[in-house]
Order: structure tokens, then C-alpha cells, then sequence
């Protein structure tokens, strides 16, 4: 299982990568691979609000249909609305297929380091 | 197989019409389509063999054993078929004067009275089309109910996040937000949990029980008093009515209105994508709120179909409560019961239950140790099962339980099936540990092995075009 050290990472099994002041945030690789085959995401817009621990948009694989959860506060200033035609990419790059970029950041969950998620990961198997 | 249109030959015709024995009408041009219909061109015998082997291609409780969980594929008798082709209810129309078709209004109030009995409600509409109906239909009396007191800031619906995904799809549906609680470890609410979320802009709560996990949640008389407490109301999913129906009611664990699937727990073929019936019952204070037919039943209540919903199902599942009565509906629920319990201790020991506890009409297998150790996932078990002329048990559900399998043998099945269902599961255990590449390939005989899920849910091809 990969999880790059350089990410923080919420319980919900989305990663965080800080660019300038800017919260990237994608689903890890264990999220991906418990989900199985991505099938559709459904993303927010530029400029939607989106709150520390709520729903910001939803993802379907061949199981289920799973929230995405925003770790932190604030606006959407980017959507990679690649996903939209290619969601299989959450599968084969999960750190690269970052789904949106979250601007002026206020409140943020209780993130974890890779060493913390990886215990996280290990106890919810 | 080649499709219909694929075998369709130019001039081919199934029927002989005699010849037309009164003058020729032409209809006004604004009325004719332009093209004539593209309809496949076959004979009789090429449309009886199409479907035959369309019937050899699928797998019907009539065919073998089906553990589908959640979803009670229990044998449908006879009888209740024979009954639904009676031509003085088969042949009815709904437009026909009222007096012609009492037999047939006697039929719903018989069916209604025995399952308010069953389910300790007061009335009941059989409207709703199916299951995912009836919960909308349910939870919109909630609302109506909320919003002719003038309580408008009730704006959530609670639903444990064990729950079927038609539950918060439904809440949403209805205009609600959806709170969701996370389970306690046995499987059941969380009660702190739930005091956690409840307050005066609660709802209501939905909650399926027994539960999706096959447990009854023995806290349910806690629960229903904690969300009346806090003035909402509370829904009874019926999906899993057959494990409790004529023991415990509904209606006295504390719920206010519910919906059952008549026809799963009631014996109609289902499966097939319907025709079902997903009657929707409530206690007295919120009757005034239930769907009725303007038509059949006066009054000027809202209706959520046509006329009194699906009318046949009805009658089949009337029958199905004739046919058991006061004591074999009870038999019924606790010999799905017993059926659950004997299998999940027959495959214990290979897989492993997810609540190794006595559980309810049906069980969760946990195989995400058997995956660790052997790379063999529950799609895999599921895909190898098929190769024994078994259904595969409902996968990946419910979500709280990684790498589920759930199984539901129902009431209908014999000692000798579960026994020989019992060391199929055996077999493809051991298979697993010692060639988990043969169950990665599994199935290796069935005439569909492993359809293009990816591509069916992204490009669905839904509809036959012309190359």
C-alpha cells in the first residue's frame, strides 16, 4: 500500500497536499483499492464552499457509492474535471489524480502523517 | 446470442390475420409516423426458442438455490399464481363501474386488515409500485405530518449507516438532509451516537430491524422513545420483515409507519424489476395523510400512482396469507430463521461470520482475512459459485463489513440444500488456499464469466440501434 510521507491524510481516507496556501485534496490508495473500479465522481464548482468533515461531492465504484469528504475549510478555486471522463485515473494514480484544490483554508480536521494512517488503515481492516 | 433484431428476416410474420371484414379507414396524415416501426420480423417458433434460451441463460429460485441477501428470494407457490390469473381478477379494468369489481375491493381490505394485524399499524395504502415507492411514500406523511402541525424546522432524517442505500437516497429524495450515525461494534445503533444527533430539528429516524447485519436490536424500544422524545417519528424499513412477521410487530417496537415489500415477504415472483408492491402502512395519527385512488376510494387525497397500485401482487400475496394463516406466518419467519442460523454454523470454521452471534433471516461473511492471506476477494467466492448452479450471495453490503458476502437461505429451502450448500462453500475455501488464480478466472463453466462492469456503468447500452 502506498502513502507517500510528504501528504497529511483524514480518517475518511482523503490525502491533503498544501501548494502555496492552497489544500489539494484526493482519495489514498487504499481508499481506491477498497473501492474497486471507479465508475463516475461527482464534483463541486469553482467556487462552491466546502466544509471541514462534510461531503463535497460523491464517488461510484462497481460496490457502492461513497461520499467525499473535504478535510478542510473553504472554497473550491480549482476541479480537475479530468475525472469527469477518465475517473478510472483514482485508480491507477491516486496521489496524481488530485480531485479538487481548496482555497482561503480555515477550519481543518485533525489531519494524520503517513506513519499515524498507515496504524489508521491497518486497524480498520 | 443473437438478438431479436439480429434474427429478424424481412417479411416474417408470427400471427395470420383473417382477412379485414370492414371498409378501410385511412387516419389523418397528422396522425401516421413518418418511418414505419423498426420491430424485428419473426415467426412463432423463432420467438419461442429466443426466449427458451434466454430461460437457460438465467437463474430463478425455480432453477436452484439463491442466498441473495436482503433480498428474501424465497419460493413463490403455485397458488398464488393461480389465484392472480383468475380472470375475475386478471381481467378487470380499473375504469370498470364499481359495483362489477367489490370482489376485488374485498381483496384489498382483507389483505389490508391481516397486515395491519401483522405489522400493528392502522391503515394502509397499497399504492406504492415497490419498495423504494413505499419509503418515499412513507417518509412524505412524515413531512406532512411535521408540516400541517406548522413545525417547520425539522430538516434531518437519521439513518445508521448500516442502512440499505435506498434510506438516505429516500430522505434526500423527500427533501430532507441526511444525518448518518455510524453503527455500534455488534452491528446496531450506537445510542450515544444517536442522543449525539437528535434535537428539535430532527424528523425523523429510518431503521431497518433486524438489521442489515442479521441482528434485531434489542435497544429498539430506547430508540423509538429517544426520537419521539425529541418530537420525531419513526419509519420501519420492511425489507427484513420475514425474519420477524406475525412474532414482533413493528407497531409495537415504536414506529409510526412503515412500508413492507409484499413482494418479497409475501411470496410474488420478484427480481425480474417488478411488477412489486411496496404497501405502506401508519398508525391512526397519521392515516389522514396516506395516498388514495380519487377515482376508487373518493376523498381528495394525493396519490403517488394510478388508481390502487399493482393489483395482482396484492392478490398474491392475499393469497400467500391465506394460504399460511395465524400459525404458519410465524413458522414461516422462524424458519428463515433457523435456516440462516444452521447454514451460517455449517460454513463456520471456513469463512468466518462478521457477528459471530445468533442471528436473525440472515448473515454477513467476513472475507478480508481470507483475502489477506489468499488474494481471493468475495467477488471472486461469489464469481466461483456460480459453477456450482448456485446464486451468488449479495456482495460488498452491507458497507460497514469489508469484503461482505451476505447470505439469506429463507424458509423455503431444505435441510439437504443447505447441507449441499454448506460444502460448496467448503470447497471453494480450500480451492482458494491452494489455487486462488482458478477463483480470479471462477466461473470457468457458467455462458457469462465476468461482464465489463466499468464499461456497463459508464457506457450503458440500453437500447437497440440499427448498425
Amino acid at each position: 500500500m502506498n502513502i507517500p510521507v510528504e501528504l497529511k491524510y483524514a480518517a475518511s481516507h482523503e490525502w491533503v497536499r498544501y501548494e502555496e496556501g492552497v489544500a489539494v485534496i484526493g482519495i489514498t490508495d487504499y481508499a481506491q483499492n477498497a473501492l474497486g473500479d471507479v465508475v463516475f465522481v461527482n464534483l463541486p464548482q469553482e467556487g462552491d464552499e466546502v466544509t471541514a468533515g462534510e461531503a463535497f461531492g460523491d464517488i461510484e465504484s462497481v460496490k457502492a457509492v461513497s461520499d467525499l469528504n473535504s478535510p478542510v475549510s473553504g472554497t473550491v478555486c480549482a476541479v480537475n474535471e479530468e475525472l469527469l471522463d477518465a475517473p478510472e485515473l483514482l485508480n491507477s494514480d491516486p496521489y496524481g489524480a488530485w480531485i479538487i484544490k481548496v482555497a482561503d483554508v480555515g477550519e481543518t480536521e485533525e489531519l494524520m502523517d503517513a506513519a499515524a494512517y498507515e496504524a489508521h488503515c491497518e486497524a480498520e481492516q | 446470442m443473437k438478438l431479436l433484431f439480429e434474427k429478424s428476416v424481412a417479411g416474417r410474420r408470427c400471427a395470420l390475420l383473417p382477412k379485414c371484414d370492414v371498409e378501410a379507414v385511412d387516419l389523418p396524415k397528422a396522425l401516421l409516423r413518418e418511418n414505419p416501426p423498426a420491430l424485428p420480423e419473426l415467426s412463432e417458433v423463432d420467438l419461442a426458442r429466443h426466449y427458451t434460451e434466454l430461460n437457460h441463460r438465467v437463474h430463478g429460485v425455480n432453477c436452484g438455490f439463491y442466498p441473495l441477501g436482503s433480498c428474501t428470494m424465497k419460493y413463490n407457490p403455485r397458488i398464488d399464481e393461480d389465484m392472480a390469473a383468475l380472470p375475475g381478477f386478471a381481467g378487470i379494468h380499473p375504469l370498470a363501474p364499481k359495483e362489477t369489481v367489490r370482489g376485488c375491493m374485498e381483496v384489498f381490505d382483507t389483505a389490508r386488515k391481516y397486515l395491519c394485524e401483522i405489522t400493528g399499524m392502522d391503515d394502509m395504502t397499497f399504492q406504492p409500485a415497490a419498495g423504494a415507492h413505499g419509503e418515499f411514500t412513507g417518509v412524505l406523511l412524515i413531512k406532512q405530518y411535521h408540516k400541517t402541525r406548522g413545525d417547520e424546522k425539522r430538516t434531518k432524517i437519521i439513518v445508521p449507516d448500516s442502512a440499505h442505500g435506498t434510506n438516505p437516497a429516500t430522505a434526500a429524495m423527500c427533501g430532507y438532509e441526511v444525518v448518518n450515525i455510524p453503527s455500534a461494534p455488534d452491528g446496531c445503533v450506537d445510542l450515544e451516537a444517536l442522543k449525539g444527533v437528535l434535537g428539535d430539528d430532527t424528523a425523523g429516524l429510518m431503521l431497518t430491524n433486524p438489521n442489515t447485519v442479521g441482528i434485531f436490536d434489542e435497544n429498539i424500544l430506547e430508540i423509538t422513545r429517544l426520537v419521539h422524545e425529541a418530537g420525531g417519528l419513526c419509519y420501519y424499513d420492511g425489507a427484513n420483515l420475514n425474519a420477524v412477521m406475525g412474532i414482533v410487530r413493528p407497531g409495537d417496537m415504536g414506529f409510526d409507519c412503515i412500508h413492507m415489500n409484499l413482494h418479497k415477504t409475501f411470496a410474488t415472483p420478484h427480481g425480474g424489476g417488478g411488477p412489486g408492491a411496496g404497501a405502506v402502512g401508519c398508525k391512526a395519527f397519521l392515516k389522514q395523510f396516506l395516498p388514495a385512488s380519487k377515482l376508487m376510494q373518493g376523498g381528495d387525497r394525493i396519490q403517488v400512482r394510478s388508481f390502487m397500485g399493482n393489483f395482482l401482487v396484492v392478490v398474491r400475496a392475499l393469497t400467500y396469507l391465506l394460504t399460511l394463516g395465524r400459525e404458519g406466518i410465524p413458522e414461516a419467519a422462524e424458519n428463515a430463521v433457523l435456516n440462516a442460523n444452521y447454514l451460517m454454523q455449517k460454513i463456520k470454521g471456513t469463512f468466518e461470520p462478521a457477528f459471530d452471534r445468533i442471528c436473525m433471516h440472515e448473515f454477513v461473511l467476513d472475507l478480508s482475512e481470507y483475502k489477506k492471506e489468499t488474494g481471493v476477494s468475495a467477488l471472486d467466492v461469489a464469481k466461483a459459485l456460480i459453477d456450482y448452479g448456485m446464486h451468488p450471495p449479495t456482495m460488498y453490503f452491507p458497507m460497514i463489513v469489508h469484503e461482505a458476502l451476505m447470505l439469506e437461505p429463507t424458509e423455503t429451502e431444505s435441510k439437504e440444500t443447505l447441507d449441499w450448500a454448506a460444502e460448496v462453500f467448503r470447497e471453494v475455501y480450500a480451492r482458494g488456499k491452494t489455487d486462488p488464480a482458478y477463483l480470479h478466472d471462477a466461473p470457468h463453466h457458467a455462458q457469462i464469466g465476468r461482464p465489463d462492469e466499468v464499461r456497463a456503468s459508464r457506457n450503458p447500452v440500453l437500447r437497440y440501434t440499427k448498425p
